[in-house]
């Protein structure tokens, strides 16, 4: 009888040196941020009476202030829709060129990825501060950078969802010799509206949240208001903003979720 | 015989739509519309500003000329050490986070007891609410309790990221696979063991996913807090846009997208070697 084999291991696996690596620059990296930030925990202990103090103030909402913030709220909300419906259209022919089963060339496709890419790194606030800058104080900054927003995030689900599609219809009519139009019109749409519909809806919410803050910049909306309070340390006022904000986003997330569980 | 007749019989009642099925798409249409003629006729479209013109030129104009004296110069305050600093706060804010979002995610994870969905319901729920509290507001909370500066941009990151990531965790959880743990609890292991060799390295490779990708996210946000003085690139950038200084503002843009650009790709790839 031959003995059998124990599996050996190797030097590395015996001292976990991939586990232990990982681990030291986890610490190194840590350490090095709290360095650099300057954290200090005992500070926001011994300053803790401060920030108990704001929380007591944010606890007393100024429900007086509810009346003056609806508009406001609506405004967030209108923001929001158009914003987002802008950067939909023209996320639409973007994620068809970036979708590899429709669009063979590669160098086109890579170009439009590339461009994609690159509007998904610029957060929702950076862009809101470009565009006051540009257009001025006022609603129009607000839903060109969630236009643009949406664009970034909806052309790269859309590519996605198309990607996933079923080739077959898409095979049958190019095989009968129809153009690529009819062949999107066609083939394409039918089989991801839904899901378009979806990922359009769950990025309203999410623009939702976003635009809610943009108006701290001067860019519409709720945030203009929530800006005022603070800058007044009334926090009162901040405190029914943000229970309205939540109120407004419960809500709309409601309503977007159920209207994606019916289409799905 | 059996044939013919099957083939005169006609369906006995015509297929019919209820008036609902039918006229459905009419009814949508018409809400679709009355949302968007509610949402275009509620905006004011302030007119262009005059200078708008002018303005995107100077901005064009600075994007291809950024000022790359700027990128480092050894002061601490150069484009580089803000970078860095940027990354110290989502990185540390992220960690910390994680750690704090373990207990919410079990906390809203549904389990199969009774009494689960009270708890879980109560877990989800605080999770939403931090969730929607904005992030910004926070950064200002916290910049009166600890001083303007980078410590109160982590303590704002680490707090709001509970959120997302206490949800994501709680998913992960409530979708892990049981066998590891049936396994230790055949074997008679109690529950001590059962959660330290069986769930913790379970849903360890998702959990260190998801955190992952919430520092792809905390980058970005890390780079905005320091519009409202919660350190980080974002001070210099509100500062260079509000003195109109556009070549500024371009080379820290350019700092921005290959900063991020450069993490998530990096996140990506750790995160395609985990799962």
């Amino acid at each position: 009888m031959t003995t059998p084999e124990i599996p050996q291991r190797s030097w590395s696996q015996r001292w976990h040196v991939k586990a232990v690596g990982w681990t030291v620059l986890l610490v190194a990296l840590l350490v090095g941020s709290s360095r650099m930030t300057g954290v200090d925990v005992g500070m926001f202990f011994s300053n803790f009476d401060q920030f108990t103090n704001l929380l007591v103030r944010m606890s007393q909402p100024a429900w007086s202030y509810v009346p003056i913030i609806i508009q406001p709220l609506y405004e967030t909300i209108q923001m929001a829709i158009l914003g987002t419906t802008i950067g939909t259209v023209f996320a639409v022919p973007f994620a068809v060129l970036a979708a590899s089963n429709l669009v063979h060339n590669q160098w086109l496709r890579g170009f439009i990825r590339l461009i994609l890419d690159l509007v998904r790194t610029l957060p929702d606030l950076l862009l809101a501060a470009i565009f006051v800058a540009i257009f001025g104080i006022g609603s129009t900054a607000g839903v060109i950078t969630l236009a643009i927003f949406s664009f970034g995030m909806i052309s790269k689900l859309f590519y996605e969802v198309i990607e996933t599609i079923d080739m077959g219809p898409l095979e049958a009519m190019e095989s009968v010799g129809a153009s690529k139009v009819t062949i999107i019109w066609y083939a394409v749409l039918p089989q991801i509206m839904n899901q378009f519909v979806s990922y359009f809806l769950y990025t309203l919410e999410i623009n939702v949240r976003a635009s809610t803050v943009l108006g701290y910049l001067g860019a519409g909306g709720i945030g203009v208001f929530l800006q005022r309070s603070l800058s007044e340390f009334d926090y009162g006022k901040t405190a029914v903003i943000i229970l309205a904000t939540l109120v407004v986003v419960m809500v709309i997330d409601g309503v977007s979720n159920h209207l994606r569980r019916v289409l799905l | 015989m059996n044939m013919q007749t099957t083939m005169t019989n006609k369906p006995e009642k015509p297929v019919h739509l209820s008036p609902w099925r039918r006229w459905r798409w009419l009814i949508w249409l018409i809400l679709v519309a009355g949302v968007y003629t509610w949402a275009i006729t509620g905006l004011h479209f302030t007119g262009l500003q005059e200078s708008a013109g002018s303005v995107s030129k100077s901005i064009v104009h600075g994007l291809v000329n950024p000022d790359w004296a700027y990128v480092y110069n050894g002061s601490g305050e150069d484009l580089v050490s803000l970078i860095i600093q940027t990354l110290a706060i989502a990185l540390l804010g992220t960690f910390v986070s994680a750690l704090i979002s373990v207990p919410f995610a079990f906390w809203a994870a549904r389990g199969d007891h009774e009494w689960g969905h009270l708890r879980s319901g109560s877990g989800k729920i605080v999770l939403t609410l931090i969730r929607t509290f904005p992030e910004i507001v926070l950064a200002i909370m916290f910049i009166k309790a600890v001083g303007p500066g980078s410590y109160a941009g982590v303590l704002a990151v680490s707090i709001h990221s509970i959120g997302m990531l206490g949800k994501l965790f709680s998913e992960a959880i409530e979708n892990m696979d049981r066998g590891a743990e049936e396994a230790i609890v055949s074997a008679g292991g109690n529950s001590p063991q059962v959660f330290m060799l069986a769930t913790i390295p379970t849903i360890m490779p998702e959990f260190i996913s998801y955190t992952l990708y919430r520092f792809e996210i905390a980058v970005r946000s890390a780079s905005i807090l320091g519009m409202v003085g919660a350190g980080g690139i974002g001070t210099p950038m509100i500062f260079a846009i509000q003195t109109r200084a556009w070549s500024r503002v371009g080379i820290i843009l350019l700092g921005i997208v290959v900063m991020v650009l450069l993490i998530d790709t990096l996140s990506e790839q750790l995160r395609k070697r985990l799962i």
